[in-house]
């Protein structure tokens, strides 16, 4: 273990890392332009108008700037964004404390058959959902909530229930038990713990979590017109799918609903990139 | 370590007062997961039983029809006499192992560069995740155009002169067929024919469709961010005191990734593998939009399949046949994974 | 948080009320006499559909437009999901159907569709009332109303018609490559003018088969084009065998087209490979008519011209819109008066406008209309009308399907040997269902 702390990095070691972070700024600049190329295919034929894009011209910059399709993509998409949010934000928030719950029982409080019924409850996302469809109309039928919006956000909060567990459990996986002990003697709970340590060190894996269902439940679109039928509760993904006509599809509208439609999405990462401290937990740990 | 032993100590003291909270706790933990339980119990179980006994049935036209079918396995064998599913098993293998390795490797990646304190660091970590926001449905119309041959990258290859310079030394230009190239590489029909000879008249081809790597490279670029997310959470349990002692011991910036740190990743990797995976067993969307069936079939899978079956074809017990037998397959492949990885956890 | 806060506390009222109730027998029953009580409201009218986009739903909001104008009262709410045959709208409507949840009305298209689907299994109630007070026979095309009819009832009411045999071709590309614009078109002719295109390096033939439905229909015109309606009728009936030498003849017709197609279709849309024609970078095309939108929308009317499909004169391959009666709609009434009101002249007149389709009746004002649309009112009015089965008007949707895939394939591998197998063993599972 180490006996000396506070040493202050020697100056070849230093210079040796300022090249190194050189480096690692232009692999990312690179990454970063891959990963927008597609974007800005979306941006740019999204902008142009329907009478002037053409496949040849793909890469090239709109002609005018009148908007292109982004106008009428706005116009046919914020009646359905309210519903959205409405369905996506407490299926999210619910969804996470179900699996924090899950998770933090399934690796701290193990019982016998425990693992199997984690690794039961997994299996449940390799269900393909186009199979169930009728099953699952006729449950929510019988349950009387079929075509309202808190049937379809109870449907996403299940569905996403494995995925939820998967993570906060080998999340918390990775937090030492010592921890867990020493509450314990302290005469926290099992609730107690959860609350008081658990919670406040899961940070990382709620926002993990966060992105994950809120990304997916904003996304859906099977559920989301399977499940609810009037089109004044639809989310928004079912407006954008049906922007795309059966005999004719405006491509430029299309691509302008889909940057709009992911600027939710995109806020909700923006805001909590920012909770992926690294040694928020270290630090924590030290005391 | 020291935390440890010192709360083995104060363990001792208080193991009676424990014991008796124990009891209580003991069943607790399993009633506060019943309601989880039992909601995917039955959105999940019961809805499994119920498309197994779909496909078992004849229902195979839209009158709904749960008479059980005779012989009970006839829709099974029709399925696996069918080359287009044959095909689609073949994609679904080839397409899973290599957007797992692309998209865990460079989420891997991404999150070892961002590990550290850097300039807009949260810029870059927006960016990279900010595909897997967009809707499957549109981004995959964006890669049909991107790796349309006529059009996109190849459109760039020229633009950018790369043609140029290769016949300046007397080479073929680059232009790739991308999603509309219906040739399957390294193909084994031969290969397996020495052993067992009808496999050289399979209608199926064994080997690599081509139209399928753009495909996978799409599905990367869509979830690698997401795959970055959970490792940054991931080397957020990593203790700092392991990175200084590390540090202190001279190790290297790269040797500390790869003895101490990424070894630890391990809960974390298994999360992010079998997440990617369940998204590659039933990706749809995105590869309806990009490629379709893509050439003679090359960029079907089993989605797409069921999804035609049932709703387009309103065979029910051919798709629900197809669905079970990619649950099966899962179970074949990643259960017994899962629970040897998971009793060492 | 007050999101989450009512959410909590709706549902968990909801679900512990009614899920709680229901596992109890009573709550059942409270189920049933809300569905009661839901049927005897006639202040909806529920249609369902897949007119969707920019250029669509136009059209259905003029049908909309005149059942208001009528029924002032009745809010009309417009259930519609992109996508028709095998895309998101089937799954929904079949899932509904199936769940016993129907709207009041849906868009299908006639013939087998229509009877296979929903008749067949019980969905739909007979409108032969409907068509007698209205006199829409009098109006609509014997050949369409059968198409609309099983065991003599009608089923549904035919909106809009489009043409699916259509071959449309760039002017200035054919003239550049010395073909005049031809009145007709034989099949060896599409060749000379396909060769000579191709001497001047511009793709013959444009092709999207990204979408399912082009390879199909692809097939199904050359079909059309090489045996002649007769032949074409009774193959899709399951009168004559699919091992037919005509079939063979049809399967080495589009091997050879395949000659002179643009290398990308597999990665194209119909639309993206129509564009190809209007911005003259190949010289034909083969379509439904509803391409027309697009000359309109690319502002190219007067650069594009129209044919039948080589072979295909005399014949117009039907795919056409109508609407059924649902067994057990929320709101009968308004279902009922909802058929009366689309099956009318004038709702007839303002939907096809914006549609671009044509009337299914036949006294409508023509002078409405357009030069193309005129030209295919005329040969609807007296060309031999035959049933698409890539829109599935012709065949069961399971043959359909095998259809699209084997199609599908024939574009890679063009084996006429195992196309002919694969649809003659469809026709027999058909024949089987049948039984």
């Amino acid at each position: 273990m180490a006996t000396v702390s506070g040493q202050l990095p020697r100056p070849q070691m230093r210079q040796r890392r300022r090249w190194g972070h050189y480096v690692v700024v232009a692999l990312l600049l690179g990454a970063m332009l891959f990963y927008l190329a597609p974007v800005y295919v979306m941006v740019m034929n999204g902008l142009k108008d329907k009478s002037y894009m053409t496949l040849a011209d793909m890469w090239k910059l709109p002609r005018y700037l009148n908007g292109g399709g982004f106008p009428a993509a706005w116009q046919a998409l914020s009646p359905n964004l309210g519903n959205s949010l409405r369905m996506a934000i407490p299926s999210t928030v619910l969804g996470c404390l179900f699996g924090a719950a899950n998770g933090y029982l399934l690796s701290k409080w193990k019982f016998k058959g425990s693992d199997v019924l984690f690794t039961l409850m997994l299996f449940g996302m390799f269900i393909p959902y186009q199979a169930i469809l009728v099953a699952l109309i006729s449950t929510l039928q019988w349950m009387g909530i079929y075509g309202t919006w808190y049937g379809l956000t109870l449907v996403h909060i299940i569905y996403g229930l494995p995925i939820a567990t998967l993570i906060f459990r080998n999340y918390f996986v990775g937090v030492p038990s010592e921890l867990v002990e020493a509450a314990r003697i302290d005469g926290a709970g099992l609730i107690g713990i959860f609350f008081q340590i658990m919670l406040p060190l899961a940070l990382p894996a709620f926002v993990v979590v966060g992105i994950f269902q809120f990304t997916n439940i904003w996304n859906d679109f099977l559920f989301g017109v399977t499940v609810v039928f009037d089109p004044s509760n639809q989310p928004i993904t079912v407006a954008l799918y049906n922007l795309s006509g059966t005999n004719s599809v405006d491509w430029t509208v299309v691509m302008a609903g889909a940057v709009l439609a992911a600027l939710p999405t995109a806020l909700v990462y923006i805001l909590l990139g920012r909770f992926f401290i690294r040694g928020l937990l270290a630090g924590s740990l030290k005391g | 370590m020291a935390t440890a032993s010192s709360a083995a100590a104060r363990d001792t003291a208080a193991t009676a007062a424990r014991s008796r909270r124990f009891s209580l706790e003991r069943v607790l933990a399993p009633l506060l997961l019943a309601p989880s339980a039992i909601a995917l119990g039955v959105f999940v179980y019961g809805f499994i039983a119920f498309t197994v006994w779909v496909s078992l049935s004849n229902w195979r036209t839209n009158r709904r029809d749960l008479s059980l079918s005779d012989p009970l396995l006839r829709t099974y064998g029709t399925l696996f006499n069918t080359t287009r599913f044959q095909i689609d098993l073949r994609n679904t293998l080839v397409f899973t192992v290599i957007f797992l390795l692309l998209s865990a490797g460079v989420g891997l990646a991404l999150a070892v560069l961002l590990d550290r304190k850097i300039f807009a660091s949260g810029f870059f970590r927006s960016v990279f995740l900010f595909p897997y926001a967009l809707s499957f449905i549109t981004t995959g119309v964006a890669w049909r155009w991107i790796f349309n041959p006529e059009t996109g990258v190849n459109l760039l290859f020229e633009q950018l002169g790369i043609n140029h310079l290769l016949a300046q030394f007397g080479m073929e230009p680059l232009k790739p067929g991308w999603i509309t190239d219906p040739t399957v590489a390294w193909q084994l029909n031969g290969v397996l024919a020495a052993v067992y000879p009808p496999a050289a008249d399979w209608s199926l081809k064994l080997g690599i469709p081509m139209a399928m790597i753009p495909v996978t490279i799409a599905a990367a670029w869509q979830l690698s961010g997401f795959a970055m997310a959970m490792f940054l959470a991931g080397l957020g349990t990593v203790p700092g005191e392991v990175r200084e002692a590390a540090a202190l011991d001279g190790a290297s910036g790269w040797q500390l990734y790869r003895d101490v740190i990424v070894p630890l990743l391990k809960p974390i990797t298994i999360s992010v593998l079998v997440i990617l995976g369940h998204v590659s067993l039933k990706i749809f969307d995105l590869i309806f939009a990009m490629s379709g069936k893509g050439p003679g079939f090359a960029t079907d899978v089993p989605g797409i399949f069921v999804f035609d079956k049932m709703f387009g074809a309103q065979q029910y017990n051919l798709g629900a046949a197809a669905s079970i037998v990619m649950l099966v397959l899962v179970s074949i492949v990643i259960v017994p994974y899962l629970a040897r990885q998971l009793k060492d956890l | 948080m007050t999101l989450t806060t009512t959410f909590a506390m709706r549902a968990n009222r909801r679900l512990l009320l009614k899920g709680g109730a229901a596992l109890t027998l009573g709550g059942l029953t409270l189920g049933r006499l809300g569905d009661l009580a839901a049927a005897q409201d006639e202040s909806k009218l529920e249609i369902f559909s897949w007119l969707t986009s920019p250029g669509e739903a136009p059209a259905l909001q003029a049908l909309f437009d005149a059942f208001n104008a009528k029924y002032p009262d009745v809010e009309v709410i417009n259930a519609a999901v992109a996508g028709g045959g095998g895309g998101a709208a089937q799954a929904v409507l079949q899932t509904r159907l199936q769940g016993n949840n129907p709207p009041d009305s849906w868009q299908t298209h006639i013939g087998r569709e229509l009877i296979d689907q929903y008749v067949v299994p019980g969905y739909c109630l007979p409108i032969s009332d409907i068509y007698e007070q209205e006199g829409f026979l009098e109006v609509m095309p014997q050949g369409l109303v059968e198409q609309a009819s099983w065991e003599s009832e009608q089923y549904s009411v035919p909106i809009g018609v489009h043409r699916g045999n259509g071959l449309f071709y760039n002017k200035s590309v054919l003239q550049d490559a010395g073909i005049a614009p031809p009145e007709k078109l034989a099949i060896d002719d599409f060749f000379a003018a396909a060769d000579a295109l191709k001497a001047k390096g511009v793709t013959g033939l444009a092709l999207g088969s990204k979408d399912a439905f082009v390879p199909a229909q692809t097939f199904e015109n050359v079909l059309l084009g090489v045996v002649g309606p007769e032949t074409y009728r009774k193959l899709f009936a399951g009168e004559q065998p699919w091992d037919d030498p005509g079939v063979r003849e049809a399967g080495d017709v589009l091997a050879h087209m395949l000659d002179y197609v643009n290398p990308d279709h597999s990665a194209l849309t119909w639309d993206e490979a129509f564009a190809l024609v209007i911005e003259g970078k190949a010289g034909m095309n083969t379509m439904g008519d509803w391409a027309w939108g697009e000359v309109i929308a690319k502002k190219a009317e007067d650069a594009i011209g129209w044919l039948n499909f080589p072979g295909t004169d005399g014949s117009f391959v039907l795919v056409v819109d109508s609407f059924p009666l649902p067994k057990g709609a929320p709101h009968p009434e308004n279902s009922a008066n909802w058929l009366r009101v689309i099956g009318s002249k004038e709702a007839q007149e303002a939907f096809n406008l914006l549609k671009g389709s044509i009337p299914a009746r036949t006294d409508t004002d023509k002078s409405i209309f357009g030069p193309y649309h005129q030209w295919s009112m005329e040969s609807f009015a007296k060309d031999e009308l035959v049933p698409s089965c890539a829109h599935g008007q012709a065949s069961s949707p399971q043959f359909k399907q095998a259809l699209y895939d084997a199609a599908t394939s024939f574009l890679v591998d063009r084996d006429v040997d195992a196309l002919v197998v694969a649809l003659s063993d469809a026709a027999a599972i058909d024949a089987e269902n049948a039984s």
